[in-house]
């Protein structure tokens, strides 16, 4: 089962990718598109997943809403992963007081509760799908920069790496050709579990009303069956087991890469 | 261990200063007129909308500004709450106590099921147990709480009529006292297994690779030559060195909570901060907004603080360590 994980893993969220990019071809309706059909159940004629309050086919809206849940949830996590890389490998080579400053910033930017901040910067300074991105960038970065100062610290002393030093490089041929292929491997597990909780964050921002209003996504459904729990519950189910999948397959990913790029873990647990 | 106390608190104290200058930020980057952000949307006096201005300066330069505004909160003047008719303040600590009873039932409910959910996954590694344990751990942490609370309404107080599922009580009760704590109860149960679901999950998984570390130190291969019982063993040698990443991850993770409890206060109705911040939200009032990030940032500084210092208060190495 172990060895199974990431094709599996892979598989369902290429399936996803594909949904989300078909979306407009595939999905019966038009997921804006109302109707005198509201409220009715799975199904029914003519919607298979049901309808919500105001008629909108369920099965359109979550087609729709893969795309901007991907599409948020991967953007955010490469911005975060970029940043995160970029700062970590100046932390760790310059060393220092440049060091010190970058380090102090990621600490107080990991102390600092994500939900609740990008909920109020959201709030202040309005919604909209790359701001949402931007703000999940900005909140997710430390981790990987940590992880990449980690790793850098000990690579810079890499015998290669002073080859490459010796024959003249300057320190940024260094990161980027010498150092940072070497440590991308923390970098790259780091990214996909931000993926995970980058689309977990955008759905929680969504329930909260602070979604990008012009887009269908998951959270919002999430927000609108809220309301109708007692008539309704096929608006709540199908929405929280799309999100909960994803999640669980950027999760799962993140963890079988785990173990295969740290192949001294595989062997003590 | 007092000096490592007075440094870890040297520590934290420019974090909160931080987090204080940052929220400043906000406000002063924030589009439109600060008197906006301060006042809310809500239709305020010429009068009360000309003191804020004085009282913050805002007809000041920025480092003007930012020094009135500390010496407002070091006042305790969070601002005024329009949408709500009274001090920002007051309304928090009047929301605080529910708040506060959710993320203790939540965390508690985690403690009590998640550590031994992994122990028991540790204990049986490798076997179908553990690895049903680990799979459903992880599909624990990938669900949104506030799904799984609606889930919990669905299943729990729709289809089963079993526990109520808005409030914190019901609206004609007139209980008193002790007989009104205990009316609480089965309105807390819901909410508290929704917030402390994703918990659980994290516990659970981190107790197990922590005993699994734990499991494979020669401490205990030396416990067990020397013939001590399996019980004995794991609770004096396995538990004991698994106690601190356990430590470190309760408290360290207390952000999860309160970030949670604000998604599920909305989904039960519950009235606290969370749900507070949910109001302030669609109503445009940003004073309410602004304080409850600032209480919420530094709650999460001094949880963080705590937890190390628990941490080398179970770890001796850490106080003597440079």
């Amino acid at each position: 089962m172990t060895r199974l994980r990431t094709p599996l893993a892979l598989g369902i969220i290429a399936l996803f990718v594909l949904l989300a990019l078909l979306a407009p071809v595939i999905a019966p309706y038009d997921p804006f598109q109302g109707g005198q059909d509201a409220l009715k159940p799975p199904l029914s004629p003519g919607h298979l997943l049901g309808t919500n309050h105001i008629g909108q086919d369920i099965l359109s809206q979550l087609l729709h809403g893969a795309r901007v849940s991907l599409a948020v949830g991967v953007s955010a996590a490469l911005s975060a992963a970029l940043i995160g890389a970029l700062v970590g490998s100046l932390a760790g080579f310059f060393g220092g007081w440049v060091d010190g400053v970058l380090m102090r910033v990621s600490e107080f930017f990991q102390v600092l509760p994500r939900f609740v901040l990008a909920l109020v910067i959201v709030a202040f300074f309005g919604s909209g799908t790359l701001k949402l991105i931007v703000v999940l960038a900005l909140l997710s970065w430390p981790q990987t920069a940590r992880l990449a100062r980690a790793q850098i610290l000990s690579l810079r002393e890499a015998t290669f790496v002073d080859a490459g030093r010796l024959s003249g490089m300057k320190p940024l041929q260094l990161i980027t050709r010498e150092i940072l292929p070497n440590a991308l491997a923390p970098v790259v597990i780091a990214g996909s579990l931000d993926i995970a909780s980058a689309i977990l964050l955008e759905a929680s921002l969504s329930f909260f009303g602070l979604g990008d209003p012009n887009t269908v996504s998951w959270g919002f459904m999430l927000n609108f069956a809220q309301a109708y729990l007692r008539q309704a519950w096929w608006m709540a189910l199908f929405p929280g087991m799309a999100i909960s999948i994803v999640v669980l397959t950027f999760n799962i990913l993140g963890d079988a890469l785990n173990d295969a790029l740290n192949p001294r873990l595989r062997e003590t647990v | 261990m007092w000096r490592y106390i007075l440094k870890r608190l040297a520590q934290a104290l420019p974090v909160v200063l931080g987090v204080i200058v940052f929220n400043f930020t906000l406000i002063q980057l924030a589009p439109g007129d600060p008197v906006t952000l301060l006042v809310g949307d809500y239709p305020a006096t010429e009068e009360y909308t000309r003191q804020v201005r004085a009282d913050f300066g805002l007809d000041q330069p920025v480092p003007v500004r930012l020094a009135r505004y500390l010496e407002q909160l070091a006042r305790g003047n969070l601002g005024f709450s329009f949408a709500n008719r009274m001090p920002v303040g007051e309304l928090i600590a009047q929301r605080f106590g529910p708040t506060l009873m959710l993320m203790l039932t939540a965390l508690g409910l985690a403690i009590l099921i998640g550590i031994p959910l992994g122990v028991i996954a540790a204990r049986n590694r490798g076997r179908l147990s553990d690895w049903v344990a680990q799979v459903g751990a992880l599909a624990g942490y990938s669900t949104p709480d506030f799904w799984m609370g609606q889930l919990l309404i669905l299943i729990f107080a729709v289809a089963l009529g079993w526990l109520p599922s808005q409030g914190m009580r019901s609206a004609r009760s007139v209980a008193t006292g002790m007989q009104a704590t205990l009316e609480v109860f089965p309105y807390l149960i819901l909410p508290a297994f929704a917030l402390g679901f994703r918990y659980i999950a994290l516990l659970s998984r981190i107790t197990r690779s922590a005993m699994l570390d734990a499991l494979s130190a020669d401490s205990v291969m030396g416990a067990r030559a020397k013939g001590l019982s399996e019980r004995r063993v794991l609770i004096a040698h396995v538990l004991r060195n698994a106690a601190l990443p356990i430590v470190t991850v309760i408290g360290y993770n207390l952000g999860l909570l309160i970030a949670g409890s604000a998604l599920i206060e909305t989904v039960f109705s519950w009235p606290g901060v969370g749900r507070l911040l949910f109001d302030s939200i669609s109503k445009r009032d940003y004073p309410v907004m602004t304080a409850i990030l600032m209480m919420v940032s530094i709650t999460v500084v001094i949880a963080n603080l705590i937890t190390d210092l628990v941490y080398a208060a179970l770890d001796p190495r850490v106080r003597y360590a440079r």
